[in-house]
C-alpha cells in the first residue's frame, strides 16, 4: 500500500490501481492488489485460471466495483460505473469472449452504442474512416465483411477496432490467444507492437509463460488473488521464475512417463462425415485409430471438429458417412449405452452441462455408467448403500475435496468436479476412453493429478484418445499426435523422444492453420513420423 | 453476483448482502423455508381479508375448525384431500422431469370415465363382488389416465409439441367427452349424470362400520385414501431408490447428461407421462367410485388436477410429504366453502404458492447482514 510517487524521470503512469479488493461469494478474487501501467508499454498479467486476472482487469475497465482501493488515470482518481466510463477515461477491454453481432457488418457493429451517426447512416463514410484506422494499426478486415463470415482471429480484430475507435488509450486483452492459430498469434502481436509505437499501451492478460515473456516489457504475476510480482522487466527474469511466481511451487515440465507398448488397435475411425449443430460439414473424411496402451492426442485450434468427433466416437452425434469401430464392433450411429456397455468411457468438453448433473449427489453422478448392473442394481431397484460405498471409495482414491457424498456436484469446484468425472469412468475400467480439454480450467495441481491419471490407464492398457488445445500437455501425455483441421487429419506425428523438439513444434503449428504434413515434408521442412 | 443495499441510519450502517449458498443447507431447513413461507402466506392473506373487511383471525380460526374440528369435518378434510393426494403425486412425477404436465386435470377425468365404464357400458355386471369390480375399474381408470398422458408425451418425444399446449388443451376435450357420454349415452333420464353406481362398484367407506364401531358413524372416508397414501409409497420408492426412478431424477437434473449416460430420453417422456396420467385417473376413479358414485361433469372437473399442481410444488416434488400438504389443501377447500363459495380460499391458495416459489431463492441464496465498516 506503501507506494512513492514516481519520480519525474521515468515514464509517467497512465494507470495506477492501488490496494484493489474485489470479493465473490467464497473467494476473495483480489486481495489488495497493486498495479501500475507506463504509456507505451505492453504488460503482461500473468496468473494461473482463478487467480483474479480477469477480475482485476473487469475493476479497471468498470464491469465490476471493487470494494476497496482506488484507480488512478493519469494521476486522477476515477470512479467507474460502467465500461462506458472506463472509455471515457481511455480505458477498453477486449474480452475473451467476443461481443459482436453476427449479422451485421464490421462496421455497424463497431458504431453499436455510439452516438453517431445520428440520424441518417451514412455508413460507406464509416467503412472507410475503419478501413484506414485498421491499416494504422496493421488490422486488416474488410469493414462491409458481415461477422459470420470472418474467422475468429478477424473477429478480434473487430473488438479492437471497436476500442481503437472510441479513442482508448489503453487496451486491455484478456487471454487473445487463446482462440488464435500460432500463425495469427505473430499478427496479434505485430498489431500490438504498432499500438504501443503509437504511444497506447496494452495490458496483456495470459497464462501462457512464452507468449507473456515474448511480447511483454513488464510482467505481473498474481497468485491466489495477490500480487506476487508487480511490473519486473520481462527480460530479467526466467521463465522457471515466473512459472514459480504464478504456482508457489516449482511446475513439472516433466511427466514420469514410461515407455509404451502399444497393443491391437481398440478405435479404428475410418473415413467419418459429420454435421455440426447449425448443419454444416464438421468432420470431412477424417480417419484416425486408437491401439491399446497408448496415448493418441489430437491436437489443433478449437473448433475445427474436435467436438464432434468425440460425440460421433461416443455415439452421441450422427455420423453421415464411414464408420468408428471399437473393439471391432461398430459403435457409431448406435446408441450412447452400446457404447458404455462395450467399455467406452468418455470425458466430455462440458463437464457442468454433459458429464454431470449439478443438482444431484456425488453419489447419484458417479453411479450415472454403473447403476444399470450389480452390484449397485440389486434385485430391480438401486441398492443406494453400496453406491453411497462406491462414492466413498472413489472419493478418498481420486482425492475429492468435499465432507460427504451427498454433496450435489454444482458446489465442487472445477478440479473436484473433474477428479468425480475422472473417478466415474476411470472406476467403469474401460478399455477405450476419450477425453476432451480435460484440464481446461484447472490449476496445475489439478492438471498434474489429471495427467497422472490418464498416464495410469494407458500404462493399465486401455486405448486414450485425448483432445486438447494445449500443446505441451499434448506432447507431454502422447504417443502419437494427429493434428485436425477443418474436419480432416492434416498429418500424424510420433511424439516419443522428441517432447522438447522444437522442429516438431513447428510442424504441429503449420498442420494447425491446415498444411498437411506430406507438403511440409516435400518443402523439406525436418519432419518424419 | 452480490447485490448489496446499504442502509444507513444515524451512525450504525450496515449493509445486507445476498451470496449463493456455497454448502448444502441443514436437513431441516428446507422444510422449515417451507413452513416460514406458508406462515408468511397466511399473513399476506389477512391482510387481504381484512382490508375487504373481514377479521382475518376469526376467519382463520373458523377454516381451523370448520376443517379440523371435529372426526367429522376431519373426515371430509381426508375426503377432500384424497383427490388432491393422486393429482399432486401425477404431477410430481412429470414435473421431476421438468414435463410440465399442467393435463392432471383432463387425467383425472378420463380416469373417472374408464372407471365408470367398467359399470355402465356395462364390461362387469351390477351383481360382481367388490374385490373383483374394485380392482377392474382401478386399472381402467388408470389406463385411461394413462392414454391421456401419452398423447401429449408422445407428441412430445416424437415431434417436440409443447407439452403445456397439449396436455392443457387435452383438459378441456376430456370435459367435452365425458359430457357427450353423460348428455348421449348414459343419461339417467335426461339429466347430465349417469345411474347411480351399484354398491358392487363403490370403495369401502367408514360409515359401513358404524354398526360395529359407532364412532365411525356418518364418515365418509373411503378406500381412496389408502389408494392415495399406498401410491405415494411406491412413488417414493421408484423415484428415489428405483433404477427408472433415478433416469428421471437424472433426465429431469440435465437431459444432456442422461443421453451421455446412455438414457433413452424420448421412451423416459413418453412413460413418464403415461405414469402421471395413470396416477390421474386413478384420483378420477377413487372419486367417482369413493365419493361421486355416478359420472358427472361437475363434481369430478373440480379442478383437482390444477390443486395438484400447487401442491405438488409445495411438497417440493416429494410423493411422501405430498399426502400431509393435500390435507392442507383439502382443508382449505373445505373451510372456503363455508367461509364464501369462491375468492377467499382460491387467494389463499395462490398467495401460498407464490410465496413457496419465492421461497425457494433461501434455498440458493443467503442473506448476509454486516455490520460496521463499510
Amino acid at each position: 500500500m506503501t507506494k512513492q510517487p514516481s519520480s519525474a524521470t521515468e515514464i509517467p503512469l497512465i494507470v495506477e490501481m492501488r490496494g484493489i479488493v474485489k470479493r465473490f461469494p467464497g473467494v476473495l478474487a483480489n486481495d489488495h492488489v497493486n498495479f501500475e501501467l507506463k504509456r507505451g508499454e505492453i504488460h503482461g498479467l500473468l496468473g494461473e485460471n482463478g487467480a483474479g486476472k480477469s477480475t482485476l482487469m473487469n475493476v479497471l475497465a468498470g464491469l465490476y466495483r471493487q470494494e476497496a482501493g482506488t484507480i488512478l488515470v493519469k494521476g486522477e482518481p476515477k470512479v467507474f460505473s460502467s465500461p462506458r466510463d472506463a472509455i471515457k477515461s481511455g480505458i477498453g477491454m477486449v474480452h475473451q469472449h467476443f461481443m459482436l453481432v453476427p449479422s451485421q457488418t464490421v462496421t455497424e457493429n463497431i458504431l453499436l452504442g455510439l452516438d453517431e451517426p445520428r440520424f441518417i447512416m451514412r455508413l460507406p463514410d464509416y467503412d472507410s474512416k475503419i478501413a484506414e484506422l485498421g491499416e494504422r494499426f496493421g488490422l486488416k478486415v474488410d469493414p462491409r465483411a458481415k461477422i459470420w463470415q470472418l474467422s475468429v482471429g478477424e473477429q478480434q480484430r473487430v473488438e479492437i477496432l471497436k476500442m481503437l475507435y472510441r479513442g482508448v488509450d489503453v487496451l486491455i486483452m484478456d487471454e487473445p490467444t487463446a482462440v488464435l492459430a500460432p500463425q495469427e498469434i505473430e499478427g496479434l502481436f505485430i498489431t500490438l507492437r504498432a499500438m504501443i509505437a503509437q504511444g497506447k499501451s496494452v495490458i496483456f492478460i495470459s497464462h501462457k509463460l512464452q507468449e507473456v515473456s515474448a511480447i511483454a516489457d513488464r510482467v505481473s504475476v498474481l497468485r491466489k488473488g495477490v500480487a506476487t510480482a508487480s511490473g519486473v522487466a520481462s527480460k530479467g527474469v526466467s521463465r522457471q521464475e515466473l512459472a514459480r511466481l504464478m504456482v508457489g511451487r516449482d511446475v513439472i515440465f516433466a511427466l514420469d512417463k514410461k515407455p509404451g507398448k502399444p497393443g491391437d488397435v481398440v478405435l479404428d475411425v475410418r473415413d467419418i462425415y459429420a454435421e455440426n449443430d447449425k448443419g454444416l460439414p464438421a468432420l470431412r473424411g477424417l480417419s484416425l485409430n486408437v491401439r491399446a496402451g497408448e496415448i493418441v492426442g489430437v491436437a489443433g485450434v478449437a473448433g475445427n471438429g474436435q467436438s464432434e468427433l468425440s460425440q460421433v466416437i461416443s455415439g452421441m452425434r450422427e455420423c453421415k458417412q464411414g464408420q468408428v469401430l471399437l473393439g471391432g464392433d461398430t459403435v457409431s450411429n448406435r446408441t450412447t449405452l452400446f457404447g458404455i456397455q462395450h467399455g467406452m468411457a468418455y470425458v466430455p468438453e462440458d463437464r457442468t452441462h454433459v458429464g454431470s448433473a449439478p443438482n444431484l449427489s456425488i453419489t447419484d453422478n458417479v453411479i450415472m455408467k454403473q447403476y444399470r448392473k450389480p452390484p449397485i442394481l440389486k434385485n430391480g431397484l438401486l441398492d443406494m448403500k453400496a453406491a453411497t460405498k462406491l462414492a466413498t471409495e472413489l472419493k478418498q482414491a481420486y482425492d475429492i475435496v468435499v465432507p460427504n457424498v451427498s454433496t450435489p456436484v454444482r458446489l465442487l469446484s472445477g478440479g473436484n468436479l473433474q477428479r468425480v468425472i475422472l473417478a466415474r469412468e476411470i472406476s467403469g475400467l474401460p478399455s477405450f476412453m476419450v477425453a476432451v480439454q480435460p484440464t481446461r480450467g484447472l490449476d496445475v495441481g489439478a492438471i498434474e493429478g489429471v495427467h497422472r491419471l490418464l498416464l495410469t490407464q494407458r500404462e493399465a492398457g486401455a486405448a486414450v484418445l485425448l483432445v486438447s488445445e494445449e500443446l505441451e500437455e499434448l506432447l507431454s501425455l502422447s504417443d502419437r499426435v494427429y493434428v485436425i483441421y477443418e474436419g480432416k487429419i492434416m498429418g500424424e506425428v510420433m511424439v516419443e523422444g522428441r517432447e522438447q523438439d522444437e522442429a516438431l513444434v513447428d510442424t504441429i503449428g503449420q498442420m494447425m492453420t491446415g498444411t498437411p504434413l506430406d507438403q511440409i515434408q516435400n518443402e523439406g521442412v525436418a519432419a518424419h513420423g | 453476483m452480490a447485490e448489496s443495499t446499504v442502509v444507513k441510519k444515524g451512525r450504525a450502517s450496515f449493509k445486507i448482502r445476498v451470496e449463493p449458498r456455497l454448502n448444502e443447507p441443514p436437513a431441516w431447513y428446507p422444510a422449515a423455508v417451507s413452513f416460514g413461507a406458508l406462515i408468511v402466506a397466511l399473513i399476506l392473506g389477512g391482510i387481504l381479508i381484512s382490508l375487504a373487511g373481514g377479521d382475518p383471525i376469526r376467519s382463520y380460526l373458523h377454516i381451523a375448525k370448520a376443517s379440523f374440528g371435529d372426526s367429522g369435518v376431519l373426515s371430509d378434510t381426508i375426503v377432500k384431500a384424497t383427490p388432491i393426494i393422486l393429482a399432486a403425486l401425477a404431477c410430481s412425477v412429470a414435473f421431476r422431469m421438468k414435463l410440465w404436465n399442467i393435463g392432471a386435470e383432463g387425467q383425472f377425468i378420463m380416469g373417472a370415465f374408464g372407471a365408470s365404464a367398467i359399470v355402465l357400458a356395462p364390461v362387469l355386471p351390477a351383481e360382481t363382488p367388490r374385490i373383483i369390480f374394485i380392482p377392474v375399474m382401478m386399472m381402467a381408470g388408470m389406463a385411461a389416465g394413462a392414454l391421456w398422458g401419452f398423447i401429449p408425451g408422445y407428441l412430445k418425444a416424437k415431434f417436440n409439441v409443447n407439452e403445456i399446449i397439449s396436455t392443457l388443451m387435452l383438459n378441456y376435450v376430456a370435459v367435452a367427452w365425458v359430457n357427450f357420454w353423460i348428455f348421449g349415452v348414459w343419461t339417467e333420464g335426461g339429466f347430465q349424470m349417469s345411474p347411480k353406481f351399484p354398491a358392487t362398484a363403490s370403495l369401502p367407506r367408514l360409515l359401513e362400520y358404524a354398526e360395529a364401531f359407532p364412532i365411525l358413524r356418518g364418515l365418509t372416508t373411503h378406500l381412496g385414501l389408502v389408494i392415495g397414501v399406498v401410491a405415494a409409497v411406491i412413488l417414493w420408492f421408484i423415484i428415489f431408490r428405483s433404477r427408472w426412478g433415478y433416469e428421471i431424477r437424472l433426465i429431469g437434473d440435465n437431459p444432456h447428461a442422461a443421453q451421455y449416460a446412455g438414457i433413452n430420453i424420448t421412451q423416459n417422456i413418453i412413460w413418464v407421462m403415461m405414469l402421471s396420467g395413470a396416477l390421474a385417473g386413478l384420483g378420477g376413479m377413487s372419486e367417482v367410485a369413493g365419493v361421486v358414485h355416478r359420472l358427472q361433469t361437475a363434481p369430478v372437473a373440480a379442478g383437482y388436477g390444477f390443486t395438484g399442481i400447487i401442491v405438488a410444488w409445495l411438497a417440493k416434488l416429494n410423493p411422501l410429504v405430498i399426502i400431509v400438504a393435500s390435507i392442507l389443501f383439502g382443508a382449505l377447500i373445505l373451510a372456503g366453502r363455508e367461509i364464501q363459495p369462491s375468492g377467499v380460499p382460491k387467494m389463499i391458495q395462490g398467495i401460498i404458492l407464490v410465496c413457496l416459489i419465492a421461497s425457494d431463492f433461501l434455498l440458493r441464496y443467503r442473506i448476509v447482514v454486516e455490520r460496521g465498516e463499510e
